[in-house]
């Protein structure tokens, strides 16, 4: 079974197709094995060679990429919930009972984009907390360090953002209290409270404008930032991994 | 080196020596985006303030005086607001928490008006017992119309000690 899965992928390697597609052969070699990585857009941002340390489940316990497995799974889920949910005052809370009781696995999508989210956001507050306890911010890795805190603050605004979307008492109130905490800025507290609801009340506007933020701008911006994130781990020369002398040390 | 001699050529007709076509194209460039990015971000955030807002309107018609017994509060679900009223006449308080805006109760049998969310305590005249809130509940104008009705403008806040006589 094997052998002849095998020998099918060495007449595929050798078709046209495959060769345009990945340009190379077999990654047999360590250079061949490097340029495959060097040249597919997915893995290009991957260090080409990871100690084997840092691969260690206690070295950093997976929180980012696990994140990032959190972030593509409420992607997924968000765009099918979208299918279902207008962002409109009449219609959005009758969606949400809707996609809960009346469209077959709804039910099941929901909970997993509303759960994700509340796993994300403490995931990725683990992750700071391991990288902060690890020493992970300091030099060479300051920048990427602030590149975090910035995908931590889009983490809790699109959570923000999504938690009025159901259109219920609970997404009204947490929506009403969070704008009055904008309010608060000095002299252009009020402007940019009104800006951010279109209006003076928690209303048409403020659902919409708050669906657009959810599901456009912050996912755009963090879907950046995270590719930043993940590349800058390999320039600044791998995953931080305390190594014996640090234990000496400490 | 030529544009040395040119730079050369604008030293005798009085311009700057210093400036290079490129520097100056580069600058007048950079001066124009910035032009354009301070009015784009000008038009972008008129763009976002609404002019016409689907909103309830912020002045209403509270019907009749005699609807009021005297020495009564009577929360307008629609407006957010308490019509008090009182042996001297009429005020209008916001029923708007100045905590963080939810919406308060008034408890007759402890006669005081109380915020669900956070606890703030008010008399009935909006002043505070107890916070988190960290104003007095404002009182709204509150006038009689042609026809002798009560009308309440939310947009215009007055002193506490105003009263409406009837």
């Amino acid at each position: 079974m094997a052998t002849s899965f095998n020998s099918a992928l060495e007449i595929l390697r050798t078709t046209r197709v495959w060769k345009s597609i990945f340009r190379r052969g077999p990654a047999l070699t360590n250079r061949t094995r490097s340029l495959a990585v060097f040249g597919n857009l997915f893995l290009h941002w991957l260090p080409v060679k990871v100690r084997e340390k840092s691969l260690r489940v206690r070295a950093a316990y997976y929180l980012g990429s696990l994140s990032l497995l959190l972030f593509i799974l409420l992607v997924v889920t968000g765009v099918l919930l979208m299918f279902y949910y207008h962002p409109a005052a009449p219609n959005a809370y009758r969606d949400m009972k809707d996609l809960r009781f009346v469209v077959s696995n709804g039910v099941f999508l929901r909970n997993m984009h509303r759960i994700g989210a509340h796993l994300m956001v403490l995931l990725v507050f683990w992750h700071m907390f391991h990288v902060f306890y690890r020493g992970g911010y300091k030099p060479p890795h300051e920048f990427n360090w602030v590149v975090g805190v910035i995908l931590l603050l889009i983490t809790l605004f699109l959570s923000y953002t999504g938690y009025l979307l159901p259109w219920d008492q609970l997404a009204f109130w947490a929506v009403t209290v969070g704008t009055n905490i904008i309010s608060a800025m000095p002299i252009i507290g009020s402007k940019v409270r009104f800006v951010a609801l279109g209006g003076n009340i928690v209303g048409e506007n403020a659902l919409l404008r708050f669906y657009v933020l959810h599901v456009v701008i912050l996912p755009l911006l963090a879907f950046l930032l995270i590719g930043i994130h993940f590349w800058r781990v390999q320039k600044d020369g791998g995953l931080t991994v305390r190594s014996k002398e640090d234990d000496r040390k400490s | 080196m030529s544009d040395n001699q040119q730079n050369q050529g604008g030293l005798q007709a009085g311009l700057r020596p210093e400036i290079s076509r490129r520097d100056f194209l580069n600058e007048i460039t950079a001066g124009a985006l910035g032009v354009a990015g301070l009015g784009g971000a000008a038009l972008t955030y008129q763009y976002f303030s609404p002019n016409v807002l689907f909103e309830p309107s912020t002045t209403f018609r509270a019907g009749n005086p005699d609807l009021y017994p005297v020495n009564s509060v009577t929360f307008l679900q629609d407006q957010q607001v308490y019509i008090v009223r009182t042996p001297e006449g009429f005020f209008a308080v916001s029923a708007v928490c100045t905590h963080l805006g939810c919406v308060t109760q008034w408890k007759p049998e402890a006669d005081m008006i109380a915020c669900p969310c956070h606890g703030s305590k008010f008399q009935p005249n909006g002043k505070k017992i107890e916070g988190p809130a960290p104003r007095p509940l404002p009182h709204y104008a509150i006038n009689l119309s042609a026809d002798g009705e009560l009308v309440v403008d939310k947009l215009q806040s007055i002193k506490p000690d105003k009263v409406l006589r009837v």
